[in-house]
């Protein structure tokens, strides 16, 4: 009896400001984390489809018609859903950090008015072409909308992007104003846009999303090659997408490196978190895996001594800040989660590089669709480079904490304070019934498609292809 | 402070903004007032024309409230911060049922059972009557003022936002989308459906006039700064006179079968119920109803100049990309719904 009681005391002073910060980041993060599966899809794929189209266009040869026209059909269930959760996303910081909109409303205003103007709008405006227009329109018409659809994919990319990065490094701002009323204020545009993380933090994002969209179609391709469907079709789609892959995977390494290198001269405490380096001033170790203890400040691991010491400095015996080196309260507390996210991503991104060199090998020896266990893999694949984007957001924001804006603004400050933590949990609840829906429909849907698979030539002919293919006028 | 043609530039981001929440309520009132209708069609074929007529542009017209919701945050931080705060739940449940409602859409076609379909005939028009309602309730709420203090923190509770006047407000909403809806549907269709849908249109349309007399006998008498601008500025009349006369217009092209006509005059009413909306309230945008010193208004809730400037020139180049492509998309899917294999 008097545990019970002991325990409703317990539950009822924990509703308070601490509770409503935190069910918000969970909130916050799941949200976003849901919608992040598939803006990268709709970016990789993007490029794909603009590969697929203008091979067409090229060599008019019906079997990138017919891979094409599948990718689109694909393409606008992924956008659907990334539109749907999105608008979810622009409100939320409205609804529950409204200390954080008030002071970044005049920095971060003004790229999110350029997502929604240009990007958003250039992308939804040929989607309907992209869909519903191949009888409709040329076929050069048609594949400037894809370019479009691709390329508004990617501005969605940069302002938001762009946003982020000067969450992590201010620049172009000035602060006005104090307490309650304080806020930053714009002073340079240009300055703004690229302050010191956009450009490497960008080009890691939009590869990463390269990445997510050339591996789904590894994915259903080599699902049809083991099945033995559309096999012409498929190898070539296979041999498509693994060259982004391959190309994609390699480039990751340059602007993850570049990404860490900001990291380490801009926000140092998540560098150390990201190695869980403790110490004040000493050289520093890279784990290739390893768990940090919070107490003792040790991580058990492998490691390769004095690695990132290297890394940074180029030098194996340079010290490197380590987070006592911060104050407790300006430091993440999440470091061990950190560390994992990081090097979970790290791990992923070296597998990619590895699958796909072997089987641009392996193609190169003409031997690449031979190897069904290769393929086995291929298919399941798909949800490395999905793990490797949100693992490395993870780590990236949890990184960041206590700053919402980096050493500007702390997370705890930045909440709405007329919000309460049963509303918060009120909205959480029906965000996961409402996101699992929509999940089960997302995979309801996609299943159902690549089952169907690519649409035969006959079925085609009616729409497109009849006036365009001089063999059937 | 800077001016464009004797404005200031947080005047002109307040217009911007009034014009994309226009152009939102003009486009998605009709497939939420179709949406909302949507049960009274009784055969599967009704639903699915019905369906299929609001298909290739429903989700295009929310884009509109995506840049809505953008220019908000961008021009008017401070409104954009305290009024999705304030009204945590009503936004909650608009997003949730935004995502449900598409998810009705889509989900609805995949399976040809009976309760299957007929389960998201309900949820699909459930859905869009509480979208309708809960953007009634927050427009009723901002025409009225909030509860809010000095540091334009929320001090009200969420009973406050079911007041009696938000509520009629809400209905009234739901009673000129029915209207467009119907009007819109009934443009899209033909035959029996198009016979059905002559008379709800007719229905909807009563509904309507009967809320908007009512709301603006109730606004005249009850919040009465509603109407102090145009006390002050003899001229605004003309907006009042104008909603008045294309509400005529309406009845008067639906009584001729003109029903493009009366289509793009439900549009204009739309249209104009905003602007006067707009008129009373500035140069507030949200007031306090604690003490009207503590209300948002253009000047205490904008951004900077440098930073409204910038956006400014992005609407310049933006908005009438966003409107080509929404006409273009209308002009390619113009005429009769015709049911194919591609089709809800």
């Amino acid at each position: 009896m008097f545990r019970i009681r002991l325990g409703l005391k317990f539950a009822s002073s924990n509703i308070g400001f601490m509770n409503t910060e935190i069910l918000s980041r969970i909130q916050f993060a799941f949200t976003i984390a849901f919608h992040y599966i598939y803006p990268p899809l709709s970016i990789g794929l993007g490029v794909v489809m603009v590969i697929m189209e203008g091979l067409y266009l090229r060599t008019r040869k019906p079997i990138y018609e017919q891979m094409t026209r599948f990718w689109i059909r694909i393409f606008a269930l992924i956008f659907g859903i990334g539109v749907a959760t999105g608008i979810v996303m622009e409100f939320e910081f409205g609804t529950n950090w409204a200390v954080y909109s008030r002071y970044v409303g005049d920095i971060f205003g003004s790229a999110l008015a350029a997502e929604g103007i240009f990007a958003f709008a250039l992308e939804s405006g040929f989607l309907g072409i992209l869909i519903f227009g191949w009888n409709r329109v040329s076929p050069r018409v048609h594949f400037f909308a894809t370019l479009m659809v691709a390329l508004g994919s990617m501005f969605s990319a940069i302002w938001i992007v762009v946003a982020n990065s000067w969450q992590q490094t201010p620049a172009g701002y000035r602060i006005e104003g104090e307490g309650m009323k304080a806020r930053a204020v714009i002073t340079d545009f240009w300055e703004m846009v690229f302050n010191p993380s956009s450009i490497d933090r960008l080009s890691h994002v939009i590869i990463g999303a390269f990445l997510a969209g050339s591996f789904l179609v590894l994915s259903v391709n080599a699902y049809y090659i083991l099945r033995n469907r559309h096999l012409a079709i498929a190898k070539s789609g296979f041999k498509i997408a693994l060259v982004v892959a391959t190309v994609s995977a390699l480039m990751q390494l340059f602007t993850g490196h570049r990404s860490a290198d900001i990291v380490a001269r801009h926000q140092p405490a998540k560098l150390a978190a990201f190695e869980g380096h403790y110490d004040s001033l000493a050289v520093a170790d890279m784990y290739l895996m390893g768990w940090v203890d919070n107490k003792t400040q040790k991580v058990t691991g492998i490691s390769i001594p004095a690695g990132l010491s290297f890394l940074i400095h180029q030098d194996f015996k340079a010290p490197v800040r380590g987070l006592n080196a911060f104050k407790k309260e300006d430091r993440p507390s999440g470091v061990n989660f950190v560390f994992q996210t990081y090097h979970l991503m790290v791990a992923i991104g070296i597998t990619l590089i590895g699958l796909t060199t072997l089987a641009s090998f392996l193609w190169w020896r003409g031997k690449l669709f031979e190897q069904r266990w290769l393929l086995h893999i291929f298919a399941w694949a798909v949800l490395l480079p999905q793990a490797a984007n949100q693992l490395g957001w993870y780590s990236a924001e949890v990184g960041r904490q206590p700053w919402v804006v980096y050493n500007l603004l702390r997370t705890s400050d930045a909440l709405s304070q007329s919000l309460k933590a049963e509303q918060v949990i009120f909205s959480l609840i029906m965000f996961t019934w409402v996101y699992a829906l929509l999940f089960v429909l997302f995979l309801y849907l996609l299943n159902k498609k690549i089952k169907h698979g690519f649409m035969g030539y006959d079925e085609m002919i009616p729409e497109y292809s009849k006036r365009d293919n001089p063999l059937l006028k | 402070m800077e001016t464009i043609l004797g404005l200031n530039l947080a005047t002109w981001w307040f217009l911007v903004i009034g014009g994309v929440f226009s152009g939102y309520a003009i486009l998605d009132g009709f497939d939420l007032g179709a949406g909302a209708l949507h049960l009274f069609f009784n055969k599967e074929e009704s639903r699915r024309k019905a369906l299929n007529a609001i298909g290739p542009v429903w989700d295009g017209n929310e884009v509109w409230l995506v840049i809505g919701g953008g220019a908000l945050f961008a021009g008017f931080p401070v409104v954009y911060a305290t009024i999705f705060s304030a009204f945590y739940e009503p936004f909650m449940v608009f997003l949730i049922t935004l995502i449900f409602r598409a998810i009705s859409i889509e989900f609805r076609s995949k399976e040809p059972m009976l309760w299957w379909r007929k389960g998201w005939d309900i949820s699909y028009s459930v859905s869009s009557i509480i979208l309708t309602l809960s953007l009634g309730l927050i427009l009723g709420n901002i025409i009225q003022g909030i509860a809010l203090d000095q540091n334009f923190i929320y001090k009200g509770t969420l009973a406050d936002f079911f007041n009696p006047y938000a509520v009629l407000i809400a209905f009234t909403t739901l009673s000129l989308f029915m209207m467009h809806g119907a009007i819109y549907l009934v443009m899209k269709t033909e035959n029996r459906l198009y016979a059905k849908l002559t008379i709800i249109v007719k229905n909807t349309t009563i509904f309507f006039v009967v809320m908007f007399s009512i709301t603006s006998v109730i606004t005249l008498l009850f919040v009465p700064h509603m109407a102090e601008r145009y006390e002050e500025v003899p001229y605004m009349f003309a907006f009042p006179v104008l909603a008045i006369l294309a509400v005529v217009n309406i009845t008067r092209q639906i009584a001729k079968r003109k029903y493009r006509y009366a289509f793009m005059s439900s549009a204009v009413v739309t249209a104009l119920l905003m602007v006067l909306v707009a008129v009373g309230l500035f140069p507030n945008i949200i007031l306090s109803s604690i003490n009207s010193a503590y209300s948002i208004t253009v000047h205490n809730g904008s951004s900077t100049d440098k930073s409204l400037k910038i956006i400014l020139l992005f609407a310049v180049i933006g908005v009438p990309i966003v409107a080509t492509y929404t006409t273009f998309v209308f002009w390619t899917f113009r005429g009769k719904v015709k049911l194919d294999d591609a089709s809800y």
